[in-house]
């Protein structure tokens, strides 16, 4: 699977150095080594969720009770999560560090990812949430820790775009 | 049961742990019972609080957290159910007050009025432990067996589809969630010491 596992371990090691202690997670193909490597970490509270809604309820508890979370999810999770983001996490300002696989975008070969690539940043966007496109590895700790901060500064969700180019080795 | 006289029962249990609602009537009813810094009101987001419940148990795992939920809320997160049964935390407590109904909204019947078993499907989910209570007594006993078996626990009561008169609280959204947050990190800093 050319998934690139390099780029994953500097994306969980920025998450590491966030001292992100909860990660919730819906598995897809993009995200495996981070789910794995959240898995076999013993100072890592994985929860693998049944629809992306739940994590952002899962990451509000964990902010209120003085825990660094972050969020893995493909953007059509983000997309079935938007009623929770603007419900409970814009609401209540809650800080959300999205991690979103940006599939559909540039370079994409299945059709059934390609409309939901379409409208994530206009998305996005309408929701008034920062976005950063992840595409170098040069600067994956710098990027992931100042989206962090910001989240935190402004008790407002934050989305990482992780983009074909970091995560995938054609 | 009236779901008021239900939570008089149970206040006492309730005030000495962390509590989560879900938006309405039950909110109204806990908070006109005595507002507790402890006690957190999802006023939106319908279905999370269970979810909330389960960030915040795994997050302070010495401490019990207690959800009230609703069988309008759960059925739209019925998720949440084998989620919460996958990681199993000792220290949650998920109470369901079934009325049937969406009361808060106009009172349309929900699916459970048609026979859906919300006790069935959280033991099908793999809740390892479920109770059913629907008088104020059996509830407060189920509680109280429930907070000392130190067993991930819901509880289904059956409750009466009435509305408080009035939905006022006097506590802005935010205000409730700086308080909890204080609270929460209150407890964190006990824990640490």
């Amino acid at each position: 699977m050319p998934v690139s596992t390099t780029n994953s371990r500097l994306i969980y090691d920025a998450l590491k150095a966030c001292d992100v202690k909860l990660i919730s997670a819906l598995p897809e193909t993009w995200l495996v080594h981070l789910i794995r490597m959240a898995d076999e970490d013993p100072d890592m509270t994985l929860v693998r969720i049944a629809k992306e809604e739940e994590a952002i309820g899962i990451s509000a508890g964990a902010h209120l009770a003085g825990v660094n979370s972050a969020l893995l999810m493909q953007n059509h999770g983000f997309l079935a999560a938007i009623n929770p983001i603007v419900s409970l996490a814009l609401l209540y300002k809650i800080p959300l560090l999205m991690l979103i696989s940006q599939r559909g975008s540039w370079g994409e070969k299945d059709p059934w990812q390609t409309q939901g690539g379409m409208v994530t940043e206009p998305v996005l966007r309408a929701l008034n949430i920062p976005v950063w496109h992840l595409s170098s590895s040069t600067d994956v700790q710098r990027r992931i820790k100042d989206a962090q901060t910001l989240a935190h500064a402004s008790l407002h969700p934050v989305a990482v775009l992780l983009s074909r180019e970091l995560m995938w080795e054609d | 049961m009236l779901r008021a006289d239900a939570l008089h029962a149970i206040y006492p249990d309730l005030e000495r742990h962390i509590v989560v609602t879900i938006m309405g009537a039950v909110a109204v009813e806990l908070y006109t019972l005595g507002h507790r810094h402890n006690f957190f009101y999802l006023e939106h987001a319908m279905g999370l609080a269970s979810s909330m419940g389960l960030g915040i148990a795994l997050s302070l795992p010495d401490h019990k957290v207690v959800v009230i939920d609703g069988d309008g809320s759960l059925l739209m997160n019925l998720g949440t159910l084998s989620t919460i049964a996958r990681y199993r935390p000792n220290n949650l407590l998920h109470i369901v007050f079934d009325n049937e109904s969406l009361v808060s909204v106009g009172g349309f019947p929900t699916a459970t009025s048609t026979g859906t078993d919300l006790a069935g499907i959280a033991r099908a989910s793999g809740i390892p432990q479920v109770m059913e209570a629907h008088t104020p007594d059996s509830l407060k006993a189920s509680v109280t067996e429930a907070l000392a078996s130190n067993t991930l626990t819901t509880i289904v009561s059956k409750v009466e589809a009435v509305v408080p008169k009035s939905f006022h609280m006097d506590l802005p959204l935010l205000e409730n969630r700086f308080q909890f947050k204080r609270y929460l990190e209150s407890l964190r800093r006990v824990t640490a010491q």
